[in-house]
């Protein structure tokens, strides 16, 4: 039925009884692996420039926070902008479910043994949402600092988030993530006291993997650093108007 | 593990294109996999017996073609190899090398009877 993807239209073993037999034909191929996803991810780029949507793909390791993060940001700031949260898990739907508390529309996607979201799945989970009233979509995609790097949802920008806990070498060890953000926040600030993570040391490795990256440490515990991330934030969804 | 979704695209790309083309059965899929791509070749290799098992493919052999990575200094724009790992220019020390080759991850062609 969906006409960008095609996904109830399985009918491929229907027609398949050809009897030529040139035996050991070779055929040039040259299609990219990542075509479908990416031109699945190109078909929701382009629905939510339509709606002048800002779309935000947040990526860490599970654990840093990202809810936390999101659910402080919608309390703050859903007074002020439309928000809308699509939340990938393997299982459960607490996350969508934490999200939902707060008053704003979200729908969770669970992926199954899937260890990433893709453009595929995004595109039917906005069908929740009525896109002509949201001026931001956070996406959370699943906890893993590894495969949700190759899948592009057709978001504006990858948003990866490090807690402080994980240790300061997480860039360095996992610089495809790092590298495809565009901001980085480094997160839980507040237990800096309590651990041996050295904040400069992280920030270097940062500019190592990615020089352009915009660097927001921040707090939602303390507070510490969220007005600039709302500040981003905002910034981000006056470009898009 | 985005080597099994990896995997299955091959499979789904080959049997695709050997149908257009008439083809019943494919012996081999040779595909073309970047050192930056962040997709590993065991991993593709490991998936594919399952992957192809049922299809036009079953029994295919998968042959993997390595690109190297290829990186260029933002400043003093020497070419050089790179890996995922590789975040300072060999001669400058500058950051910020672009990426020129090595991004790839492409079926390139395919043997069909």
């Amino acid at each position: 039925m969906c006409i960008d993807c095609g996904c109830a239209e399985r009918t491929e073993q229907a027609h398949h009884h050809h009897d030529q037999n040139q035996a050991g034909r070779t055929i040039r191929v040259g299609e990219d692996l990542l075509a479908k996803n990416d031109r699945l991810a190109a078909v929701n780029r382009a629905r939510f420039a339509e709606y002048g949507l800002l779309t935000l793909n947040l990526v860490s390791s599970p654990g840093s926070g990202k809810t936390t993060l999101l659910e402080t940001t919608l309390r703050a700031l859903s007074n002020e902008l439309r928000f809308a949260v699509l939340e990938g898990d393997q299982q459960t739907a607490n996350d969508a479910e934490r999200i939902a508390a707060t008053g704003v529309p979200a729908h969770q996607i669970n992926t199954g043994a899937g260890c990433h979201l893709d453009a595929h799945m995004v595109g039917h989970g906005v069908d929740h949402f009525d896109l002509a009233n949201l001026d931001v979509l956070l996406i959370e995609n699943v906890g893993n600092l590894v495969c949700p790097a190759s899948f592009d949802l057709g978001e504006d920008c990858k948003v990866a988030v490090l807690s402080i806990t994980e240790g300061e070498d997480k860039p360095l060890k996992y610089p495809q993530m790092f590298r495809a953000a565009e901001l980085v926040i480094i997160n839980k600030l507040d237990l800096l006291p309590h651990l041996d993570f050295d904040l400069e040391t992280c920030r270097d490795y940062l500019r190592q993997v990615n020089p352009q990256a915009r660097v927001i440490e921040l707090s939602c515990k303390s507070g510490a650093g969220m007005e600039t991330w709302y500040n981003w934030l905002r910034e981000q969804v006056a470009k898009k108007k | 593990m985005h080597e099994l979704g990896i995997t299955r695209s091959i499979v789904d790309i080959a049997e695709r294109t050997a149908r257009e083309h008439g083809g019943t059965r494919v012996t081999s899929v040779t595909v073309e996999i970047g050192a930056l791509s962040g997709v590993i070749p065991d991993a593709v290799e490991f998936c594919f017996e399952a992957c192809s098992k049922g299809t036009l493919l079953d029994g295919a052999r998968l042959i993997v073609e390595s690109i190297p990575g290829l990186g260029r200094c933002p400043d003093c724009g020497r070419e050089q190899e790179i890996d995922n790992h590789s975040f300072a220019c060999g001669d400058c020390g500058a950051l910020g090398l672009e990426r020129l080759q090595g991004e790839e991850l492409r079926i390139k062609e395919l043997e069909v009877d």
